[in-house]
Formats: C-alpha cells, structure tokens, sequence
C-alpha cells in the first residue's frame, strides 16, 4: 500500500501542486523539525569549531551591500558626518546590569580580526576582513540571567519600512567568531556594509549578520517580538537557522 | 525471486520523489542569483562562467517565485534523499544486490562490448544475456548510485555554512564554497539527463511491465 501511496503521492504533485501543500501545517511542521535537525546536526559535527578563515590575498576586491545599503534620514547623515563617536548600543533585556556602549567604548575593548566568508541566501559569496569585539564577553560584562535563551539584535535601518532585527542562540553568541564588526578591510565599516556596527555570525548566512547595530537584548522567547520568528527575514518565511 | 527487491523498489520510488522535488526546488534557489562561479568566492555577474537561464514556472517549487519556500522544501527532502540513500546502499551492500547485479566484470570492460551494447540498443534491441543488466547498463546505474548522487549530497553540504564551520576538508575537497555550488548544479543536471535517458529506455522496453516489476517486483525470467 504504501508503494501505491508514494505514487498517489508523485502524481498529486502535479495535479495540486506544491504551493497549496507548502501552506499546510503539516508541512510547516516538518520543515520546522528538519532546520531543528539540520541545527542539532551541525553542532553535534563541529561543536563551537571555528568557521574557515582565509588569508589577505582571498579577499575580494569588494564587497557587496544588500538588503539595507542605507538609512536615509537627518540622525543616520549627522552620525556619519560626526564619524559615528555618538552612536550607541543598549545591551539590555534579561541581563543583570545593563550596558550603555559608545563607539569608542566598543574599539576600547579587547579585538579580533578575522578574514571569513560571507555566504547570502540568494547564493553568492564574498570575503573580507572583520575587526570588531568578541559578543560573549560583552554578555559575560552584562551578565545573563538564567532564563535568557537568544540574544535579539536591535537594528536602525528600516527594510521596506519595517525595522530590521535578528536573532540567534547562545550558541553562536559566544561563539569566539562572532563579534561586533566596525571595521572592513582595516576601515571603518562603510555605510553599505552597516555602518557603524554590525553582527558577523560567521557559521550563518548573510541576512543573519544584522547591521547598524543599535540594540542587544537577552530574551527568554522570541514569540512576542514582531512577527515572533525571530528577524525580519524569518517573519518572511526564510529559517531562523539560516546554517544552510 | 523477484526481479526488483522490495528494498530496491521502496528506495527507487522515495528516491524518484525526493530527486524530482530537490530538483525543481532547486531550479527556484538557481533563480535567485542565476550565476555561477568557481573558487571561494564570488558575486558579480561579470565574474561569473555561467550565466544560467531563468527557469520557467511550471519547472519550479514553489511555480510562484519564493526562495524562502524553495528553501524549505529543499533541504527537508535533502534528509529524505540523503538518508534513503544511506539505508539502500546498506541493504544492497547486504542482500548482494551491488556484487550481483552492478558491479561489472574485467571481461565487460572491452571498449567492443561497449559499441557492440550501444548498437544493439540502437536497433531498439534491448534483450542482453548473462544477467539482468548489460555493461553500459551497470555502468550508467553505478555512476549515478556511487559517483553522481553522493556528490549532489557532499556538495550540498558544502554549500551550508554551518558544515563548511565544521568540515574545511569538505570546501578544500571541492575547491571553494562556489565551486561547489557550481557542482551541485552540474551534477544536477547530469542526473536530469540521466533520468530523461532512463524514462525514455523504460517507454521503449514495455513501459507497463517495467512499471508493474518496479511497483510489485516482477519475476526474475521476465526479459528487462
């Protein structure tokens, strides 16, 4: 019977079509149980091994903005014309002692630089080099309460007029290759590229390393932030788990 | 004894699924950036060394442009592809079916055999004695099951940052996250001709009785 269901099944393919199946809980239920699959899976490979970093001479010439490539408003050009010494980051939320970061507060800290690629949904990538403080030892400084499970990041730009935000676990927070990156290729970060902050999650894909950074926050859910999927891309239909 | 084992018969038919939704999902994540490169990076189209056709609707899933959609589908049938592949490839190494029916002899690897076979089925001739698959037969089955459909897994997973994190011998194997994904691409539709050859050898052979063998087993007598 079952061998007869598998064709009833390839043959209500083209009869249906997926789109109708794709919208089915059952089928939102599966695919939520395969990125859960694919999470687990990659951790138990690699654990917290560290994403491929590649030497000066791999970097490519440029490297692409996409998504928000700019924050057109009076704030965002007189930041920019100041160099950015007034922009902050609020590192709040579940958190025992909440920081308030300056851009100089954020260069004054321990750094690491690191030459990795930049993979996007859509299938292309690039290389370059990132210098920007390690995220877990500023969630150590703030100190984590026991029922924070992501880490949410606040962004300034607006993406077809809603705020970008992103997310991701305590796994990849303390990560030792995911930093807060303001410098590209040994310059401020330019404007394209998140200008003055931005996340590098390096075992991610691209839509994950949110930019213009403005907010860090502990969370115990993600359900009751905007479309409760956690960024705004996953409120779009894309996995929270963006490792593949 | 069956002609097909019900092992082979089960994996043939999860496997038809899976190949045909990995790759008309994939046609849709082709679309989203229709460039391929070699190396490790790349993201202009001018250093690209293949600018790849849009692919219609009816030849994508979801048949509306969505990548987020694309994507899920994708890598849930990339569990379905890869672990029937495993599970098949161990029952077959079990009950004889690689020793018995595909691996090929010394003696068939005669470049004669070979023009003498693709002659044969030139002239529509399709009987071979000897075994239940001919030289050519074996060889095409063997590529596909050892070489094509393990690199469309090992490329795939290439592709994914998370696994590149964990296994950098698996980028150096193929030279770079892009080329890997231009791999993928070409293996791809290296199994797509492969499967229009195969579905055109089936019309021409008895199409029912190939069906009713692949669906119910079939006997061993029955001419293939």
């Amino acid at each position: 019977m079952r061998r007869r269901s598998v064709l009833a099944g390839l043959a209500a393919f083209g009869v249906t079509g997926c789109s109708k199946i794709s919208e089915t809980d059952t089928f939102k239920g599966l695919v939520k149980t395969a990125e859960g699959m694919h999470h687990r899976a990659h951790r138990a490979l690699g654990g917290q091994r560290l994403a491929r970093e590649y030497s000066v001479a791999d970097i490519s010439p440029t490297f692409r903005g996409n998504g928000s490539v700019d924050i057109p408003t009076p704030e965002y050009r007189a930041h920019e014309a100041a160099g950015f010494t007034d922009w902050r980051v609020q590192v709040g939320g579940l958190v025992e002692r909440p920081l308030n970061l300056s851009l100089p507060d954020i260069r004054a800290l321990p750094q690491r630089t690191q030459i990795t690629r930049h993979d996007c949904v859509e299938g292309w990538s690039a290389i370059g080099q990132w210098t920007g403080p390690q995220l877990g030892p500023i969630l150590e400084r703030a100190g984590l309460r026991p029922e924070a499970r992501y880490i949410l990041f606040r962004c300034a730009d607006l993406l077809y007029g809603a705020p970008y935000y992103e997310s991701c676990g305590l796994d990849d927070a303390f990560h030792p290759q995911t930093i807060l990156a303001h410098q590209l290729n040994g310059e401020p970060l330019p404007v394209k590229n998140g200008a003055p902050l931005r996340l590098r999650i390096e075992r991610q894909l691209g839509y994950k390393h949110a930019k213009y950074l403005t907010g860090i926050e502990a969370v115990a859910s993600l359900n009751s932030i905007a479309g409760g999927e956690g960024g705004f891309w996953e409120d779009r239909g894309y996995q929270w788990y963006a490792g593949i | 004894m069956k002609r097909h084992a019900l092992s082979t018969r089960l994996w043939h038919w999860v496997n038809a699924l899976s190949v045909i939704v990995l790759f008309m999902s994939g046609l849709t994540i082709s679309n989203a950036h229709p460039y391929l490169y070699w190396g490790q990076w790349g993201f202009q189209p001018s250093e690209a060394w293949l600018h790849v056709t849009r692919f219609p609707w009816w030849a994508t899933i979801p048949s509306q442009y969505s990548l987020a959609i694309a994507r899920d589908w994708h890598v849930l049938f990339a569990w379905v592809f890869a672990i029937s592949l495993l599970l098949f490839m161990l029952v077959a190494l079990v009950n004889g079916h690689f020793r018995r029916d595909l691996v090929t002899r010394r003696r068939e690897w005669k470049w004669r055999l070979f023009a003498q076979e693709i002659r044969q089925y030139l002239r529509f001739n399709f009987a071979h004695t000897g075994g239940k698959y001919g030289a050519m037969q074996k060889l095409s089955y063997a590529v596909v099951i050892f070489i094509l459909l393990p690199l469309m897994i090992f490329s795939g997973m290439a592709i994914s940052p998370g696994i590149g994190a964990s296994w950098h011998w698996l980028l150096d194997m193929f030279g770079g996250r892009q080329s890997a994904r231009s791999i993928h691409f070409l293996c791809a539709f290296a199994l797509c001709a492969f499967t229009l050859i195969h579905i055109l050898l089936v019309l021409l052979t008895g199409p029912f009785g190939q069906m009713r063998a692949m669906i119910f087993g079939g006997r061993v007598d029955e001419t293939a």
